[in-house]
């Protein structure tokens, strides 16, 4: 979605021969299907496809096998043409299992292929997923291409030679699959083959097992007579996607943790800042954590807290003291964190909080996406605590929305929240790497000379920043804390009329980060359209898609998306009066929409879906009907 | 603390021009003038220093000294604290607590600050009573205390801080009073301690809980109620008539009768600051069949929370260039141009 010119996105073939097709692999937990997706994911990125990938498994580690709970799914979309959300039917799907069939078969498109490892269905499979009869067998399949293959003993067979368990010998199966599947769309399988030699260094037996299981499964595809019809209406064989087109420059596949993470060493270099990140494990914002603990060179400190709290107070300690705090968690952990971003609120301490959204409230479906924290982030805090937010809207957007984070925490002086999710945490996509040095830079000043007057540690400059005083500056010592502070002086002061004249520097602080960002523009289409869909963070995809086909249809529609929560963009009030209808699909029941009803007093109609999976482009597709009959 | 260039001061350079705002007669203005008045003696310099408060009475502290000043958040001074010293290793923390804020609201925090062994001062400032919020019992208040949340006498037992220190690894753990002479000494040493340095301090909180520790505390009776402990000296009180001792069949200690000063006949112990084991009871040592054990506990250094961190993060470093360009580019790419993708 990152890479190519923006295009429609159909699921199948059209006119100008452009195509994608939709993967979806599923298995136990303990099958690999999220490596296997990964690794298909890096092959068809590099052969030049654009794709977007949805990871879905279970909050168990490692689930009771072969229950449908217990069910680990990994889709791509991928395409000769832009590619922005993770498909709404699988083309095709590969099914480790009976529960992995049982769970992920109904959203397979009508006459899509259906593979399944025939070895796997026996009787106490078939009773786990809750099946009275085999589904390979009777019948109940029609509606699919149905190719049952006997995954588990072709895989045992090919890897004899190493002499492994069963168990182990079993676990190459995941290998064999993807042979087939990289044969299927004439991947390259170099790659993956040196993926395996790096992983298993130390245990070449497994290493070249695995190499050997996935060679059998090309080989399977190559060589053997496989009945039934395949993709594109023939026998299944080689179908190969051309590559899409694509800016020039150089390319790499990133997932959402992954370039956020990146996105801050990058915001904290641009500052000019040594960076402390304070975290506590938490699903999904852990890979945040994981991915800074090995960039210490970059002038990192990461620290695993022992909770929620003491991870963002020392992050805000760290800021303190000069360096650029960041704390990063997913909702329960946020509320847990609410106190503390008052403090930074009130000490006017740059700071960023990333959160990982997910389904909640309370512990609610970990693993699983939402965005359901839009109130907890603008709102959620005692007191009027004003918080500029930010959502990011895809991997390649969490880069720059990282570094746009920081360059507002050290401009204002202030804790800034940035919203992603679980979707755009796990998702991965090809991502057209920035050169460096066309990031523009925004170098913090700290005040080290001691002042003519008496030092005014709530003196503001034009943006009503306060100034950076780090401890350890000779002659400049201060006391700041939660407790109400005095205009310029910052000393507590109770008085009403101080506390009326802060409460609304702190608000105008956070209004003024308006004056500093571009204004709103249309994704698609024109102000004045008759039907405007208004979205932010992960559902641009779904949305952006679903505006382009009913534009295509010939609807008036435009699609608007948000990504500065708060403030608003200063304009956008006026655009969003331009059009007759506007309709807002979150994954929440409605947070956004009263945010914009709000500010703006326009009738925005909510597009609700909390399923913990994301929006499919035709149930924006339809509501966009809906809204505009 | 750490080693640094030692300055001079003088008390008044160590005051604010803030006016002190706790009730006449609180045991905070002592401890406030103690730590003024120790301040000039370590040499220390106000600009290096940081005073890093929770939330209290005690926890206002920090508004009083002429040095850089945290008043944070409930409980949660511990945290914030090891985010400074990561930040900047050269300054010199001392934490300000209380009893509510460090073992109740903030207890999770004060176990992993002693953990880690970040190298800070934490003054636990104890008067058995939540003073700013009007008086209901804390957490080492004793069973029985009848405050506004507990009318009919509070039914839980207390926490024993120095207990809970020493428990959760502290390698320096120190008694004092309010406003006995000693305090400044008792405070130099954990200056001098390289590490987490805990200091329960009794503190009398004259408006909800008025002399609490007058069994203990009073001048008059001093003498029998309090054991001054020194490094490498017998462990004596009631001017040397009576001392302490370990019963080697319970494995227990006892006071015991010194007659004539020998001591050494007695059995009485001769005070390690380096053994944890003896440490660990003396911590344990209840008030009124013991005397009240003051002084350095037990103080033993090991490496600190935030050398290791510094020193990880150096070697982890070492042989690698901050390349940031390089850092985006790494993994397998492939480049776009004019006629296509190529590997």
């Amino acid at each position: 979605m990152a890479t190519a010119l923006k295009q429609e996105e159909p699921n199948n073939p059209n006119a100008d021969g452009a195509e994608n097709v939709v993967v979806r692999f599923a298995g136990d937990s303990g099958d690999g299907m999220q490596l296997t997706g990964g690794q298909f994911t890096l092959s068809t990125a590099l052969a030049g496809n654009d794709l977007a990938t949805f990871p879905d498994f279970p909050a168990e580690i490692r689930a009771p096998q072969g229950t449908l709970f217990g069910v680990s799914a990994f889709q791509i979309n991928f395409g000769s043409r832009a590619i922005e959300t993770a498909g709404d039917e699988p083309d095709v799907l590969i099914a480790m299992n009976p529960a992995a069939l049982k769970t992920n078969v109904q959203s397979v498109r009508p006459g899509g292929l259906v593979i399944a490892d025939e070895g796997e269905f026996g009787k106490r499979n078939l009773d786990k997923a809750h099946y009275d009869t085999n589904p390979l067998e009777d019948g109940s399949l029609a509606k699919w291409q149905l190719l049952k293959l006997n995954i588990s003993q072709l895989t045992l067979d090919a890897v004899k030679p190493f002499g492994l368990g069963n168990k182990e010998a079993l676990r190459c199966k995941n290998m064999w699959t993807l042979g087939l599947a990289l044969w299927m769309f004439e991947r390259d399988r170099e790659p993956v083959v040196q993926w395996l030699k790096g992983k298993f260094a130390k245990l070449p037996d497994i290493a070249d097992a695995n190499i050997a299981a996935l060679n059998a499964g090309h080989a399977y595809g190559e060589t053997a007579e496989i009945s039934g019809d395949g993709l594109g209406g023939g026998h299944l064989q080689h179908h190969k996607i051309a590559a899409a087109p694509a800016e020039p420059g150089t390319y790499r596949t990133v997932s959402g943790a992954e370039s956020l993470s990146l996105g801050l060493v990058a915001g904290a270099r641009l500052a000019g800042l040594p960076m402390f990140f304070g975290g506590y494990p938490i699903t999904p914002a852990s890979a945040i954590l994981h991915h800074l603990a090995r960039l210490k060179e970059f002038g990192v400190t990461t620290f695993q807290a022992e909770d929620e709290i003491a991870a963002i107070t020392a992050a805000i300690g760290a800021s303190y003291a000069g360096s650029l705090g960041i704390t990063s968690s997913s909702g329960p952990g946020i509320a847990l964190k609410g106190e503390a971003m008052g403090l930074a609120i009130m000490t006017e301490l740059p700071l960023v909080i990333v959160n990982s959204q997910r389904g909640g409230p309370s512990t609610g479906l970990p693993t699983k996406t939402e965005q359901s924290d839009l109130y907890q982030a603008v709102y959620g805090r005692n007191g009027d605590a004003p918080m500029p937010v930010i959502a990011a809207r895809s991997p390649e957007d969490a880069f720059y929305c990282a570094i746009e984070a920081v360059r507002i925490a050290v401009q204002y002086m202030t804790p800034v929240m940035l919203l992603t999710d679980g979707y755009i945490a796990n998702a991965a996509e090809p991502w057209k790497i920035p050169d460096v040095d066309t990031l523009e830079r925004f170098p913090v000043s700290f005040m080290t000379e001691k002042p003519e007057g008496p030092l005014l540690p709530y003196s503001r400059d034009a943006n009503l920043k306060r100034p950076w005083i780090k401890p350890g500056t000779p002659g400049l010592m201060h006391r700041i804390g939660g407790i109400e502070k005095g205009v310029d002086t910052g000393h507590i002061e109770y008085g009403p009329a101080n506390h009326q004249t802060m409460t609304e520097i702190r608000r105008d602080k956070i209004l003024g980060v308006a004056d500093s960002l571009p204004d709103q523009d249309l994704a698609f289409g024109k102000a004045g359209a008759k039907l405007c869909v208004v979205g932010w963070g992960s559902t641009f995809g779904p949305i952006h898609q679903a505006v382009s086909r009913a534009s295509k249809a010939g609807r008036d529609v435009a699609h608007v998306h948000i990504r500065n929560i708060w403030p608003l963009p200063k304009n956008l009030g006026d655009l969003l009066k331009s059009f007759d209808r506007i309709i807002v699909p979150e994954m929440n029941t409605g947070q956004l929409k009263t945010i914009l009803r709000d500010q703006y007093l326009v009738d925005a109609k909510p597009v609700n879906k909390v399923s913990g999976q994301p929006f499919t482009i035709a149930e924006i597709v339809s509501a966009i009907e809906e809204n505009l009959s | 603390m750490n080693e640094m260039t030692k300055i001079t001061t003088t008390l008044k350079d160590w005051e604010t021009d803030q006016e002190v705002r706790w009730c006449p007669g609180c045991g905070d203005y002592a401890i406030l003038k103690a730590v003024q008045r120790t301040m000039p003696d370590l040499g220390a310099d106000p600009s290096k220093t940081v005073f890093i408060s929770g939330i209290g009475c005690s926890s206002r502290f920090p508004y009083y000294m002429e040095t850089y000043g945290f008043h944070t958040i409930h409980g949660r001074a511990p945290a914030v604290a090891t985010g400074v010293k990561l930040a900047n290793p050269e300054l010199d923390v001392w934490i300000i607590t209380g009893d509510g804020d460090a073992l109740s609201i903030g207890g999770n925090h004060t176990m992993h600050l002693l953990r880690r062994n970040l190298d800070c001062q934490v003054m636990l400032f104890n008067n058995e009573i939540y003073g700013l919020t009007k008086g209901q019992y804390s957490p080492t208040s004793r069973q029985g205390t009848q405050s506004p949340s507990t009318p009919y006498g509070s039914v839980d037992r207390p926490a024993s801080p120095c207990a809970f220190a020493l428990g959760a690894g502290a390698r320096f753990v120190a008694r004092g009073i309010d406003i006995h002479k000693g305090l400044p000494d008792v405070l130099k040493a954990a200056h001098a301690h390289k590490g987490t340095s805990f200091i329960e301090i009794f503190q009398n909180c004259i408006v909800y809980n008025k002399d609490v520790f007058e069994e203990f505390a009073a001048k008059k009776t001093a003498a029998d109620t309090q054991l001054h402990l020194l490094d490498g000296e017998p462990m004596l009180f009631s001017k040397g008539e009576k001392g302490i001792t370990l019963n080697h069949k319970t494995l227990q200690l006892e006071v015991v009768d010194v007659v004539d000063g020998d001591w050494e006949a007695a059995g009485v112990i001769v005070h390690d600051v380096t053994n944890r084991s003896v440490a660990h009871m003396l911590v344990e040592m209840q008030f009124g069949a013991f005397p009240m054990a003051l002084g350095v506990l037990y103080d033993d250094p090991r490496p600190t929370f935030e050398a290791a961190v510094v020193a990880q993060n150096k070697a982890a470093a070492v042989g690698k260039q901050p390349d940031l360009q390089g850092l985006l580019n790494k993994g397998q790419t492939w480049t776009v141009t004019e006629d296509g993708p190529e590997l």
